[in-house]
């Protein structure tokens, strides 16, 4: 996979969540017409990955659906995606220390130690350390 | 939320602390015994701890980190001599190398290549976008 999408309320918010606390890297951050903003950014160890900073508010949706996603996110709807890490206490730690959201502590599970947390717009994801 | 009690939690709480340490004072002088000593620990022992959780000796990863800042530096277009200076490096010629072997290339080719990206965005930034996205959002017809 190349490109996954994530909706966020506010991109700029987003760009600071995902590179200073989760220590993404942005890749392209281009502007396009009526002044969207196409905004990836990606984990530094793995290029060619790219996750597509979307704000909810393009031209793809009604203004009944952009309402009713922004009502989804905001609620924390969506889980979107696991993040794997070598050392998930460490990793847990430096983002609480960063002021990440977690809604639930590192514990180990039958398939390794994983814990949730919030991006600044409220989709959820897991950290897991694997094996 | 209830937290579960990991085991050696102030030890990945200090070392965790060192690593936000250099990450905020990378293009300062600093001195990494003096980390050590504020974590209460030995050097030895820091420095093996350090390496555990995050593969790299804090030397390494204090290069490794101001390296990562040099390359964001060299998007903005700054050149190379300061940059070098900025991120903490004494010296243009150890920074280079040290930039050459991290990045694979030379800091002079890296910020040639990022500026010519940059004039890319600017003139046919529709290239950037993956077409499928680019159809659904209208902006190919604009």
């Amino acid at each position: 996979m190349t490109h996954t999408s994530i909706y966020v309320l506010n991109q700029d918010s987003a760009i600071d969540f995902y590179t200073n606390k989760l220590g993404f890297k942005v890749i392209t951050d281009a502007p396009m017409p009526d002044g969207d903003r196409w905004i990836t950014v990606g984990p530094p160890d793995q290029p060619g990955f790219e996750i597509i900073l979307s704000p909810i508010t393009r031209g793809m949706f009604s203004e009944e659906t952009v309402k009713a996603l922004r009502e989804l996110v905001e609620k924390g709807a969506f889980g979107l995606g696991v993040y794997t890490c070598s050392d998930i206490y460490a990793t847990y730690e430096e983002l609480k220390a960063k002021g990440v959201e977690f809604t639930k502590a590192p514990v180990k599970e039958f398939y390794g130690t994983e814990a949730l947390f919030k991006d600044d717009s409220g989709n959820w994801f897991s950290l897991a350390q694997l094996g | 939320m209830t937290t579960e009690q990991y085991p050696k939690i102030y030890l990945y709480r200090r070392i965790v602390q060192a690593k936000l340490f250099i990450d905020n004072h990378c293009t300062e002088n600093i001195d990494l015994g003096n980390i050590s000593d504020e974590a209460y620990f030995s050097k030895f022992h820091f420095i093996r701890l350090f390496k555990q959780i995050y593969g790299k000796t804090p030397h390494q990863y204090l290069t490794f980190v101001r390296i990562e800042k040099a390359m964001e530096l060299l998007k903005t277009g700054m050149p190379v001599s300061e940059v070098c200076y900025a991120v903490g490096f004494e010296s243009l010629s150890s920074f280079s190398g040290l930039f050459k072997r991290i990045v694979a290339m030379t800091p002079s080719t890296y910020l040639a290549q990022q500026q010519k990206i940059k004039a890319q965005i600017v003139k046919s930034p529709l290239t950037f976008v993956p077409g499928c996205f680019a159809e659904k959002n209208g902006w190919t017809k604009k």
